[in-house]
């Protein structure tokens, strides 16, 4: 086995897209699918060129020893992998569990809250507090009915499951914090809710619940790049003072959150990400001219280089 | 004897700010012979003794000067795998060369340089020391890739262990990659140096944050690892605590470093941005601040500031650099401390509110504590604001572990660098708090000597070793007297 081929390598074992933004990855790593516990997160290199960015673990299996990721393709690196991981094929460098894993509260009744994409990262947290005996009310707001995934997944573990559309072509109408002003009505005594979603969203969860002085915790998103607290890049106002979302959270009390202090730094890169996406857009659409021209067709010299090539080959 | 130093060949400072290629240029043969020549051959040598890992000086210089350069790898091999690395980044004015008595008036020998032209031959020429490893079936697992987890790796492996280094990052080396940049310390021999520990057999496994993917405990109790050497060095990097400190265009230090040199931010084709102004103002005064403000002139800052709260005499980085930083442009405001970070109506940097200091009463570290001069508050214009204060510990093997730690949050080790927990050791800036490279060697070192006592193996130095000038302890516990050692050529 050559040494490239040995010194990294993660390979994708099953892809499911959900949407045509909204996919999802089941990687090998028997290690990690032991270790990683609700709320835990991984830093990804798609190719050794790429970007470390943190994915959420949205589910894990033991017995399969793999993890899974849902991603949303968002920018140059998350649109990329969308083209490039297809089943067979390795990430560069999966690393974690990285982040402290969500406390299984022993409260009777809760609420969990995911909104788009949050959906995903707040299923095992859910399925954890069903398992330790907890009622488990399921809050999941899409924008509309065909972005809805997992709703059986949750179905499964859940005692109640509010589903919210933006639009309303299925469930309440609304977003999340309509689902959450319907389980309160429902449920005077909810001891905790957990929201996981962009910042935006739990941010009105954090609303929503702080006059019922109901218990909210959320899982911040920062910009990351280690992952393993040595930059601070990911830092965050928690009640004024300053903590590492990568290793301090990324957990938090909703209600002690900065909210906007989050958004603003999330917007650190913003014209250099969008740099970034339009490079990269701009090499798709000339690989999508070469390859289609018939002339070219047969010989692929025009089209740009595999990233993954360095790892698999050699 | 030659008076004068050999000539030291830098890249001039208008043309090194374009580039990240090395600032100084090696030692020609030619250099070398000049420089061995002023060595005065010491019998009973101060360099060695002030030398971290007590390589044998006199006895490698000796060797340049008979023109048997691979002598002099093999001499310094003997205590010291990465002499291309110390050579360049020792801070040797306060080691080797401060007491060097050549130095008492003229010049002192220029050891460091002498030892990357070492070095930076064996590289070129692919010489190797690898001896000959009788395996012992302990199996050692190192944490962290940095100085200390390296030194360690080699000690181990080369008395017959079978060991494994775990690194979170997906490439090895610690601060030697993601921390000192490329114009003082190319990736090339940071790789080269760490081919040579794979060649005796060290494994490297990357992408493993040890702490969360498995715990030190299950690293002894489930992983079947006979002894833990713990090396994770000095993360968690300290921010000024003052208003404005979460804008956008404050970062650490080490953020800055890593997107540009670990992720290649300053490379085209690769992905990870970096933040860029036009005026930054850097805070602090150690290696890492300037480390810090020249990159950001090599990677187009129109003008660069460094912030210091204490003088010049107090300015904790290597006197060289400071003197390079100099050279190279960089504004020093010294007695400066800020005390707001001003931004825009969008959440960026704009400015810095300042305070002049001035000197009062020594403080328990034996400096002179800087106090604000009242009314003396102005402002100061800067578009992105560094932060390089210090660090503090790690907080994640803590979290996940038994381990002792001290109240600083650091683990704690005995003299012999032996944790609380039974074959677990730990050394370098995770137990000292921030300190130099070549220290955290020494560290990886002593803890390799202690795991060897603990493990039962029986150390070769002293039971094969005849008398010998210079060195106090041999890093590998190779003898050249002894039949066991193999010179090999990679080809």
């Amino acid at each position: 086995m050559s040494k490239a081929s040995k010194s990294s390598g993660f390979e994708i074992v099953a892809r499911e897209d959900f949407s045509d933004v909204t996919y999802l990855l089941e990687i090998r790593h028997p290690l990690m699918a032991k270790a990683a516990r609700p709320g835990q997160f991984v830093i990804v290199m798609s190719h050794e060129h790429g970007e470390r960015i943190p994915l959420t673990i949205a589910d894990f299996n033991r017995t399969k020893g793999t993890i899974t990721l849902v991603i949303q393709a968002v920018g140059k690196t998350t649109r990329e992998m969308q083209q490039t991981c297809q089943v067979g094929t390795s990430l560069y460098g999966v690393a974690g569990p990285m982040g402290i894993p969500s406390e299984i509260s022993h409260a009777k009744k809760m609420a969990f809250v995911g909104g788009g994409l949050g959906v995903a990262p707040i299923f095992p947290q859910a399925r954890a507090a069903k398992e330790a005996g907890a009622y488990v009310i399921g809050i999941l707001g899409f924008r509309n009915k065909d972005l809805i995934f997992w709703e059986d997944k949750f179905r499964k573990c859940c005692d109640e499951l509010i589903v919210c559309t933006d639009d309303g072509s299925a469930g309440v109408t609304g977003s999340v914090t309509k689902g959450i002003q319907v389980a309160i009505a429902g449920h005077p005594n909810i001891d905790e809710f957990v929201a996981i979603g962009p910042p935006v969203m739990m941010k009105a969860c954090a609303e929503a619940t702080r006059p019922h002085k109901i218990k909210t915790v959320v899982s911040l998103n920062p910009i990351m790049v280690d992952g393993t607290g040595m930059c601070g890049g990911c830092r965050v106002k928690i009640g004024g003072q300053i903590r590492f979302a990568c290793v301090d959270g990324p957990d938090f009390d909703g209600h002690e959150v900065d909210f906007d202090d989050l958004m603003a730094r999330l917007r650190r890169f913003k014209e250099e990400e969008q740099a970034a996406l339009e490079r990269w857009s701009e090499n798709c659409r000339m690989r999508e001219i070469v390859t289609s021209a018939p002339v070219r067709a047969a010989d692929d010299s025009g089209s740009l280089p595999d990233p993954f090539e360095e790892v698999k080959g050699g | 004897m030659p008076q004068q130093r050999a000539p030291i060949r830098e890249q001039e400072p208008a043309e090194r700010t374009k580039n990240f290629a090395e600032v100084a240029h090696g030692f020609r043969v030619e250099d070398a012979l000049h420089e061995a020549e002023r060595c005065l051959l010491c019998p009973d040598p101060a360099c060695v003794a002030g030398c971290p890992v007590g390589i044998d000086i006199p006895g490698f210089i000796q060797k340049i000067s008979a023109k048997d350069y691979r002598g002099a790898y093999d001499v310094i091999a003997d205590t010291n795998l990465l002499p291309a690395v110390c050579g360049r980044v020792c801070p040797q004015e306060t080691q080797c060369e401060g007491v060097c008595p050549v130095g008492e008036t003229l010049e002192p020998v220029a050891i460091g340089r002498l030892e990357r032209f070492v070095g930076d031959k064996a590289i070129q020429e692919g010489w190797s020391s690898v001896p000959y490893i009788e395996p012992n079936s302990f199996r050692v697992g190192i944490v962290g890739s940095g100085p200390a987890g390296m030194a360690c790796a080699a000690d181990m492996a080369k008395a017959g262990c079978d060991v494994t280094v775990y690194e979170a990052f997906h490439l090895p080396g610690g601060v030697l990659r993601y921390g000192i940049p490329d114009f003082r310390l190319p990736n090339e021999v940071i790789d080269a140096e760490i081919d040579n520990l794979r060649r005796l057999g060290v494994k490297f496994e990357c992408n493993t944050l040890v702490g969360r993917l498995f715990t030190i405990e299950q690293m002894i109790d489930e992983l079947g690892f006979d002894a833990v050497f713990i090396g994770t060095g000095a993360g968690y990097p300290s921010f000024l605590g003052i208003p404005g400190d979460s804008l956008n265009g404050v970062l650490s230090a080490n953020e800055l470093l890593t997107r540009c040199n670990l992720m290649r931010a300053k490379d085209a084709g690769y992905d990870t941005p970096i933040p860029l102004g036009q005026r930054i103002a850097v805070i602090g005064s150690g290696n890492t601040a300037m480390d810090a403000m020249r990159v950001c002139l090599r990677l187009g800052a129109g003008k660069v500031h460094c912030i210091y709260r204490r003088t010049r005499a107090e300015c904790p980085a290597r006197a060289e650099e400071v003197h390079h930083a100099e050279e190279e442009g960089i504004e020093f405001h010294w007695l400066t401390n800020p005390i707001e970070i001003l931004g825009d109506d969008k959440g960026n940097v704009r400015g810095m509110r300042c305070i002049r200091m001035e000197l009062g009463e020594p403080d328990e570290s034996g400096r002179r504590r800087p106090v604000p001069v009242a009314g003396s508050e102005f402002e100061f214009e800067a578009d992105l604001v560094v932060v390089a204060i210090g660090t503090n510990a790690n907080p994640i093997i803590g979290q996940t572990s038994k381990l002792k730690l001290n109240r600083r949050g650091y683990i704690e080790a005995d003299k012999n660098l032996a944790t609380s927990m039974a074959g677990v050791f730990a050394g370098g800036d995770i137990v000292t708090g921030a300190a130099t490279v070549i220290e955290a060697m020494g560290a990886g070192r002593a803890a390799a000597r202690s795991m060897k006592a603990w493990l039962g193996i029986r150390d070769t130095d002293h039971v094969y070793r005849t008398e010998k000038a210079g060195g106090n302890g041999k890093l590998f516990g190779i003898d050249l007297e002894e039949r066991n050692y193999a010179r090999v050529r990679i080809g």
